[in-house]
C-alpha cells in the first residue's frame, strides 16, 4: 500500500505494460457549483492492466469515469492518451480514440433485438447475416452467450449486461471501462467474465474495473487506485491486500459487520405451494411447481443465474402476475394468488424489485411522490376519498432519509438523480420503514457500495427479527450466506428444496445454480 | 470553428419550464415577420395585423373566447391522454360524432322542446365522444394496435358519417336541398350572454371550471398521479397497483367526452343545425395547444386563448393585406415546432464548444 503523495504516486509500484500509461489523467477537478465531486484526482491506466477504481457511492468514481468516457467534461485538468493530451468531447469522441464502456444502467433500446442494439453502435448502423455472426462468434468465444435474434425486453438484467459487453467488444477498444460487471452474475459466470477479462488483458487491452467486491478486486486486478470524497487516498497493488484494509481505505474506518443471530421463528407467513406459471413473453421462463414457506422471523434466499425465473417468481408473488389458482401463493394465512399488489401489501406484505428506476422507483418523480407510488394502497391515510397527501408521504422520506442515511442534494429530489446505493437504500427503506410482515425482495444490493449494503443487510435482519417474513430472490452468493437462515436455489423454473444455511457450501449452492436444482425436464445431462 | 452542444441537466429546470414557451413564442412573432417580409408586406406591420389587432376590439375578444373555448375544452382531454401515454390523435372524429348523437334530440324530435334538452344533449355528445372514442382504446387494450393510426383514420369516417347524415337522412325537407338539417329549437342552443360588455355562452364558464378540475385533479388527487406514473413508467405504474389497460379505456373516454362536449357547443353556439362541416380542424388544433400548454391545465388555457389568436389573425391578414389565410396554419405549426424545440432546454442546457471535433484545446 502506498499513500498519495504527490507526482511519485505508483512509480514504486511494479506496473505491467511498460513505461508510457495508455490514459493518465493529471490533476482533474469537477465541479458541480459549489460541490467538487472530483478534486485533483491523478490516474494511470496502463496497457493490458485491470485497473481497479474503488471508492464508496458517491466517493466520485463515476464523475472520473464520466470525465474520461467524455460524457462530462472536467473543470481543470489534463487526460493524456498514449502519452497525447487529448479532449474527450463526447462518447463518441471516446470510442474513436479506442475507449469504450459497459455501463450499470443499460443502456438498450427495449423493443429491439440483441443484433439491433449492437448495430446501432456500430459505424456502419446496419444489421447484417455477417454481423450476426460476428456476434454468436465474439459472445461464444468470451463465454457470453447469447441470442442475436432475441428482444432486449425479453432479456433478464444479467442477459442485458451481456449484449453490452459484447456491443463494447465489437468495437475493438484498447480500454474498457467496466461498471460494476459482476453485480448481476453468478460465481460461475463472474469467473468466466474474469476468464474474458484475463484474456482481453493479456491482448493489451486495458480494463477499468469499478466494482465494491473486493474479493474479486484482489482476485482479478492488478492494480487499484482507491477514492474518498472526491479525491484520490491510496493507490495499491490489490493482490497485496485483505479485503479488510482494501475496505477500510475505501470507508475511512472500520465498516460495521453485519450481526446476526436466529430469530424466534413464528408462524408461516409466506407459502407457496405448487405454483406454476406459464412464460407470458417469448423467452420468459415457466415456474414450474414452485414449493417454498418462509416463517415469521426468518430469512430465506432464493440463488440462482439471472433468467432462469426470478423475474416471473417475483412477479407471481408481488401480483404483477397472477397465477391461475389463488392458493398457489399464501400471506398471512389467506390466500393471496389471484390478489392484485395492492391487495396483498394490505394482508401485510411489501415488495422491492430489481430494477430500481423504471420498476422500484419512476425516475423523473419527487421522493415523496415515490413514496406515494407504493404506499397509496397500505392504509396508512398517504392517499384518502381519491386526494393524495404529500405531507404525510414527505414526512416517510425524512424518516426513511435519516434512518438510512440516504445522501441527497436537495430536499426532496427527483428518483434519478440519487445515486444508485443511495437510491436502493431509499427503495428498500420505503418498504421496510413500514414494518410490513412480509417482504419480498430481489437483489437487496445490487451495485451498492460496502457501507450501504451492510445499512441494507442490516436492515432487512432486524426486520426479521421483529418478526417479519423475508424471500430474498439474490444472486449474491456472499449476500445470501451472509444474511440467510435457509438457502433455495431456482434454475429454470424449478426451485429445489430450501436448506439451512449452516449446512450448505458456496460450492453447493453454485452446482445447484447450474442445474442441479432441476427436479425433472432437459438439463438432465 | 464553434459548435454547440446539449448538455443533461441534473434536475427539470423550473425558469426553463416557464420561460421556454415564451422563448417559443417570441421565435415564432420573429419567424412570422420573415414570412411577411417574404411576401413582399411590411413585417412590423404584418405582426401588427396577425397577433394584435384581433384582440383591439371587443368584438375582437368575443371571437377569441369563441374560437379559444372548444380549443382549451378539447386539449384538457388531450392532456390526459397525453400524459398517460395514449396517443389520441382523433379529437376531430370524437367531436364530430359527439356533435351529432348529441344532435339527435332536436332534429328527431323537434317537437320536444323543453329546458331539459340542452343538458340532455350535452350529455348525449359526451357519452358519444367517448363511445366512438373506445374503438382506438379496445383496439389498443385487445390487439395492441397502434392507436395514433386508428384514432386518425376514425377522424375521416366521422366526418364522411356526418356529411352523408346531412345530405341523407337528416337533411331538412325546408333547406332547398342544402346539405343541413333543421335549425333547432330554443332549447337545442347557447345564447350569449353580456359579461361587462362582452358577450359570451355557457361553454367559455363550462371551460373555465373543467380547467379548474383538471388543476386539482391532476395536482392533488390519486387519480392525476396514477395518470402522471403510468405515462412515465408504465412498469413502475404496474408496482403501485395500477392498470395501464383501464387507463387507456379513461384517457380515452375522457378525451372522446370532452371532445364531444366541444363539438357540440360549436353546434349549439355558431351553427344551430348540423351541416357538412361543423368544425375548422378544433380536434387537430388542439394537439398543438396541448403540448403548447405544456399538458398543463392553466398552460392549455392560455395556449387556447394564443392559438384561437392566430386563427383571427389568419382573417386579419387576408381581410388586411390579402395574404393566404392558410399562412395561420403555417404559423400555428411553426409555433409547434419551436415549443418542442425549446422544451429541450428544460431538460438540456446549450453549451458552446470551440474547436472542432478530435481537435485539442489543450494541444
Amino acid at each position: 500500500m502506498s499513500e498519495v503523495t504527490g507526482d511519485s504516486t505508483g512509480e514504486m509500484l511494479r506496473r505491467v505494460g511498460g513505461d508510457t500509461p495508455l490514459l493518465e489523467v493529471r490533476h482533474v477537478v469537477k465541479r458541480f457549483g459549489r460541490f467538487a465531486a472530483n478534486d485533483d484526482v491523478s490516474l494511470k491506466v496502463m496497457p493490458g492492466e485491470i485497473h481497479a477504481l474503488l471508492g464508496e457511492n458517491g466517493a466520485g468514481k463515476s464523475t472520473l469515469v464520466k470525465i474520461i468516457y467524455g460524457s462530462l467534461q472536467p473543470t481543470a485538468g489534463d487526460i493524456l492518451w498514449k502519452g497525447e493530451p487529448v479532449t474527450i468531447a463526447s462518447p463518441a469522441e471516446a470510442r474513436a480514440l479506442g475507449i469504450g464502456m459497459v455501463f450499470q444502467h443499460f443502456s438498450l433500446f427495449e423493443a429491439m433485438t440483441v443484433i439491433e442494439n449492437i448495430a446501432l453502435a456500430l459505424p456502419e448502423g446496419r444489421v447484417t447475416r455477417q454481423l450476426a455472426d460476428t456476434i454468436s462468434r465474439v459472445s461464444e468465444s468470451y463465454g457470453l452467450s447469447l441470442d442475436p435474434d432475441a428482444h432486449i425486453a425479453d432479456l433478464s438484467v444479467g442477459e442485458r449486461q451481456r449484449v453490452e459487453i459484447v456491443r463494447c467488444l465489437l468495437q475493438n477498444p484498447e480500454l474498457i471501462i467496466m461498471d460494476e460487471p459482476t453485480s448481476v452474475l453468478t460465481p460461475q459466470e463472474a469467473d468466466q467474465l474474469f476468464v474474458t477479462l484475463r484474456r482481453l488483458a493479456a491482448e493489451g487491452c486495458a480494463i477499468l474495473y469499478i466494482s465494491h467486491r473486493l474479493e474479486e478486486v484482489r482476485a482479478l486486478c492488478h492494480h487499484a487506485t482507491i477514492m474518498r470524497r472526491a479525491k484520490v487516498v491510496a493507490e495499491t497493488d490489490p493482490a497485496t491486500e485483505t479485503v479488510g484494509t482494501l475496505a477500510q481505505l475505501m470507508v475511512g474506518n472500520e465498516i460495521t459487520r453485519v450481526t446476526r443471530e436466529k430469530g424466534k421463528l413464528g408462524p408461516e407467513a409466506i407459502l407457496i405451494k405448487g405454483l406454476t406459471l406459464p412464460s407470458q413473453e417469448a423467452f420468459g421462463v415457466s415456474l414450474q411447481d414452485i414449493n417454498l414457506s418462509v416463517r415469521a422471523g426468518e430469512i430465506v434466499a432464493i440463488a440462482g443465474i439471472a433468467g432462469n425465473g426470478q423475474k416471473e417468481l417475483f412477479g407471481a408473488l408481488s401480483g404483477e402476475e397472477r397465477p391461475e389458482r389463488a392458493d398457489m401463493v399464501i400471506f398471512a394465512g389467506e390466500a393471496a394468488g389471484r390478489m392484485r399488489i395492492n391487495e396483498r401489501r394490505l394482508l401485510g406484505a411489501a415488495f422491492v424489485p430489481e430494477e430500481r428506476l423504471g420498476h422500484g422507483a419512476v425516475p423523473g418523480l419527487r421522493l415523496t411522490e415515490n413514496v406515494v407510488l407504493t404506499r397509496h394502497g397500505t392504509g396508512e391515510g398517504i392517499a384518502r376519498r381519491g386526494f393524495t397527501r404529500f405531507g404525510r408521504a414527505g414526512r416517510i422520506v425524512e424518516k426513511v432519509v435519516s434512518l438510512f442515511d440516504v445522501r441527497k442534494g436537495v430536499v426532496d429530489p427527483e428518483a434519478r438523480s440519487l445515486s444508485g446505493g443511495n437510491l436502493q437504500k431509499f427503495v428498500v427503506g420505503r418498504e421496510v420503514q413500514r414494518t410490513p410482515k412480509i417482504l419480498i425482495i430481489a437483489q437487496p444490493t445490487w451495485g451498492v457500495d460496502a457501507g450501504a449494503a451492510a445499512v441494507i443487510r442490516q436492515s432487512l435482519i432486524d426486520l426479521s427479527r421483529q418478526g417479519a417474513a423475508i424471500l430474498i430472490i439474490s444472486q449474491d452468493l456472499d449476500e445470501i450466506f451472509e444474511i440467510a437462515d435457509r438457502i433455495a436455489v431456482i434454475s429454470r423454473g424449478q426451485l429445489s428444496a430450501a436448506e439451512d444455511a449452516d449446512t450448505l457450501t458456496p460450492e453447493k449452492v453454485g452446482l445447484l445454480m447450474a442445474g442441479g436444482a432441476e427436479k425433472h425436464g432437459v438439463a438432465a445431462a | 470553428m464553434m459548435r454547440l452542444e446539449l448538455v443533461k441537466r441534473t434536475h427539470k429546470s423550473r425558469l426553463m419550464s416557464v420561460l421556454s414557451p415564451l422563448l417559443a413564442v417570441a421565435a415564432t412573432v420573429v419567424f412570422a415577420g420573415v414570412v411577411f417580409a417574404a411576401q413582399g408586406q411590411n413585417p412590423f406591420t404584418g405582426v401588427w395585423y396577425f397577433f394584435l389587432e384581433p384582440v383591439s376590439s371587443l368584438w375582437g375578444v368575443e371571437q377569441l373566447i369563441t374560437k379559444a373555448t372548444p380549443l382549451i375544452i378539447i386539449a384538457l382531454g388531450l392532456s390526459v391522454c397525453y400524459l398517460s401515454n395514449n396517443w389520441n390523435i382523433g379529437a376531430e372524429g370524437q367531436l364530430t360524432i359527439g356533435a351529432i348523437v348529441g344532435s339527435i334530440p332536436p332534429i328527431l324530435f323537434p317537437n320536444f322542446v323543453n329546458p331539459i334538452v340542452l343538458p340532455l344533449m350535452l350529455v348525449m355528445a359526451m357519452a358519444g365522444g367517448a363511445l366512438y372514442a373506445m374503438i382506438p382504446a379496445k383496439l389498443k387494450t385487445v390487439f395492441g394496435t397502434n392507436e395514433i393510426l386508428t384514432s386518425l383514420m376514425l377522424v375521416y369516417c366521422a366526418n364522411l358519417f356526418l356529411d352523408w347524415m346531412v345530405r341523407g337522412p337528416w337533411r331538412s325537407p325546408q333547406g332547398y336541398n342544402f346539405p343541413i338539417t333543421i335549425d333547432f329549437h330554443e332549447w337545442a342552443v347557447l345564447n350569449p350572454v353580456s359579461i361587462g360588455g362582452v358577450y359570451v355562452n355557457l361553454s367559455a364558464p363550462i371551460a373555465l371550471i373543467l380547467v379548474a378540475v383538471l388543476a386539482v385533479v391532476m395536482r392533488s388527487t390519486l387519480k392525476g398521479f396514477e395518470i402522471r406514473v403510468l405515462g412515465q413508467s408504465p412498469r413502475a405504474g404496474t408496482f403501485a397497483g395500477f392498470s395501464n389497460r383501464r387507463m387507456t379505456t379513461f384517457a380515452f373516454a375522457l378525451s372522446g367526452a370532452l371532445a364531444g362536449l366541444a363539438g357540440m357547443m360549436v353546434v349549439m353556439s355558431e351553427i344551430g343545425k348540423l351541416q357538412p362541416v361543423i368544425s375548422p380542424g378544433y380536434g387537430f388544433t388542439a394537439i398543438i395547444v396541448a403540448f403548447l400548454g405544456r399538458l398543463n391545465p392553466v398552460g392549455i388555457l392560455i395556449a387556447g386563448l394564443v392559438i384561437a389568436s392566430s386563427y383571427l389573425g389568419g382573417e386579419a391578414i387576408q381581410t388586411s393585406l390579402q395574404m393566404s389565410s392558410k399562412l395561420a396554419t403555417v404559423i400555428q405549426g411553426v409555433l409547434l415546432f419551436f415549443v418542442l424545440a425549446a422544451d429541450t432546454l428544460i431538460l438540456y442546457r446549450v453549451r458552446i464548444v470551440a474547436g472542432r471535433e478530435g481537435e485539442s484545446l489543450h494541444a
